[in-house]
């Protein structure tokens, strides 16, 4: 179980997010919605520890994860695994070493200068590489591949730090449709079939209703709404995206999914 | 209405008006500060046009006594531009063969001179990769470490390298191991600084994924930074191993072995054909490196990570 308590982090006198407080069950698969700068890469970056809270505490088990550093910071770090909109990998590597940087935490720092991995290393990130559909670009360099095979390549990686929680930042934000619905479905797969805790950071809202059975909803900082995707209504979203007097949401404006009929044309 | 018409068109105009007068303004006194600054730094120096107009002329003169011989002591030179005396022997004044007689020792001494290249090159780039990473801002939390190492690089490169030389002479004895050490040490300063900048520049998202899945600072500059800027620190390098080849000629002036010693006794004795030998030479091998590294370059780089 993780636990945000009172959670706060300024930069400067602004305050990216403020006073959140959720508290998140093993397994669940969680949608945060929000305007731009609301503050829900800022909520990932936190846990992840990426970046250091101003206020609050986060807890995980018992132990306060705001209070780890070296070692054990690492450590958590790899157990809360982050996938990012940019996908964050490096492009000058190949595939496989690329995925083979999950383990980083894990090896001695020798090894890490001569860039040595064991066979069994090897043998993980093939796995990972399988599983989502790209081992025979395993020795590709890794900005040889499109935007969608990048990002299942970062969940790879991910999935090679064997974590307890799967962040997932704005994942499918500079996705076409159909890699996008693979990156989402593969998250889903990662969720439901490993028990990996996700929470991902989405912009469009059929999106998070579709794949989360709960959903956070922030605006300037603060958690507005935290609940099932049926209890997301007009008022709500309202609170979340809109500014007074702004006219209706349409969600199929802002929709990159492809509706159903144009998938199973696509799948035949 | 014409679209000069416009209200919104004036209010913009008026407004940018308004800038580019600003800007222009400021364009002018800088202009004029520089103009400035070029006319007292030269009264300072005596760089005066009519010092340079008599000395023009006078450039050639040295090519012309490369081409000239005097048939008999004390008379009038007289030119030579033949190819059958240009290619007519040792004992023939003036021609190839009597410009090249030492070749032999030249070339040794070259080749001695370019691999103290190579081996201050080596040094230089080795202790630059190290020291670059901690004195990167961007890439460090403490500041003194990057305080610590920027001063260490400045120390390094702002001492010249002939006086490196002979501060090293002393200790190390007249040889290329004072002169190896003296430009390693310069090297190290000057690419430290390029590496710097290229880590400062180096894409931040890389580093970040690394550093998301637990790496350490040590696996972040491996795995995130090195991959990216390595092509750059390999171009620095290699423009660092032309520089170190006329360096370290220069080096040998102060006894730190090499062509240079060799090329000091030459300008010492007046021994215009051996100077013009020796400086061909080395602009023979310049070129030669320069073409290397290219090919260097095009055919490791792109594959290197």
């Amino acid at each position: 179980m993780l636990e945000l308590v009172d959670i706060s982090r300024r930069f400067g006198d602004k305050p990216a997010v403020a006073q959140a407080s959720v508290t998140i069950a093993e397994g669940e698969m969680i949608g945060i919605i929000g305007r731009s700068g609301a503050g829900k890469s800022t909520l990932l970056r936190l846990i992840n520890r990426l970046i250091d809270p101003s206020e609050g505490k986060i807890l995980s088990g018992g132990t306060d994860v705001t209070a780890l550093r070296g070692k054990q910071l690492r450590a958590w770090r790899a157990r809360t695994a982050m996938i990012f909109q940019q996908f964050n990998l490096v492009n000058r590597l190949d595939v496989l070493t690329n995925v083979m940087c999950g383990r980083l935490y894990d090896i001695p720092a020798p090894r890490v200068l001569l860039k040595w991995f064991t066979a069994e290393e090897r043998a993980l990130a093939i796995r990972a590489l399988d599983r989502l559909g790209l081992a025979d670009v395993a020795l590709n360099r890794a900005d040889a591949l499109s935007g969608g095979q990048q990002q299942r390549v970062a969940i790879a990686r991910a999935l090679m730090q064997q974590p307890k929680i799967l962040l997932a930042d704005e994942p499918i934000a500079s996705l076409d449709p159909l890699n996008a619905k693979l990156v989402m479905d593969a998250l889903a797969d990662i969720n439901r079939r490993d028990g990996i805790t996700v929470l991902t950071n989405l912009h469009t809202l059929d999106t998070a209703r579709f794949y989360c059975r709960r959903i956070i909803g922030m605006s300037a900082g603060r958690i507005v709404f935290d609940g099932a995707p049926e209890v997301l209504t007009e008022p709500v979203l309202r609170e979340i995206y809109g500014q007074p007097g702004q006219d209706v949401l349409d969600e199929r404006v802002t929709s990159t999914s492809l509706p159903a009929g144009a998938l199973a044309a696509l799948a035949s | 209405m014409t679209a000069l018409d416009d209200p919104a068109w004036r209010l913009f105009e008026q407004r940018f008006g308004a800038l580019r007068r600003a800007r222009q303004t400021e364009t002018l006194l800088t202009f004029a500060a520089i103009v400035l600054l070029f006319v007292a730094a030269a009264v300072w120096t005596d760089f005066l046009p009519d010092k340079v107009a008599d000395g023009v002329p006078r450039i050639g003169e040295y090519f012309g006594k490369l081409f000239t011989i005097e048939p008999t002591r004390g008379a009038e030179p007289v030119g030579v531009l033949s190819l059958s005396h240009l290619f007519g022997g040792v004992k023939q004044p003036q021609s190839v063969a009597y410009w090249f007689y030492r070749i032999d020792v030249y070339v040794a001494l070259l080749w001695q001179t370019i691999q103290m290249a190579i081996l201050a090159t080596a040094l230089g780039f080795a202790a630059a990769f190290a020291v670059s990473f901690p004195a990167t801002r961007s890439l460090v939390g403490s500041g003194a470490a990057v305080f610590v190492t920027r001063r260490c690089l400045e120390l390094m490169r702002t001492v010249p390298q002939v006086v490196l030389a002979f501060i090293l002479v002393w200790p190390f004895g007249i040889g290329p191991l004072a002169g190896i050490l003296a430009i390693a040490i310069h090297t190290t300063g000057t690419l430290g600084k390029l590496f710097c900048e290229l880590n400062e520049n180096a894409e931040r998202g890389p580093v970040d994924g690394i550093r998301a899945t637990g790496g350490s600072w040590l696996a972040q500059m491996r795995l995130g930074v090195v991959p990216q800027v390595m092509p750059g620190f390999l171009s620095y390098a290699l423009l660092r191993f032309e520089i170190n080849v006329r360096s370290s000629t220069i080096i040998g002036f102060v006894g730190a072995g090499g062509i240079g010693q060799e090329l000091k006794r030459v300008i010492g004795f007046n021994i215009y054909e051996e100077v013009s030998a020796i400086v061909i030479l080395i602009l023979l091998i310049v070129v030669a490196i320069d073409l290397a590294s290219e090919q260097i370059r095009r055919r490791f780089i792109g594959a290197m990570a």
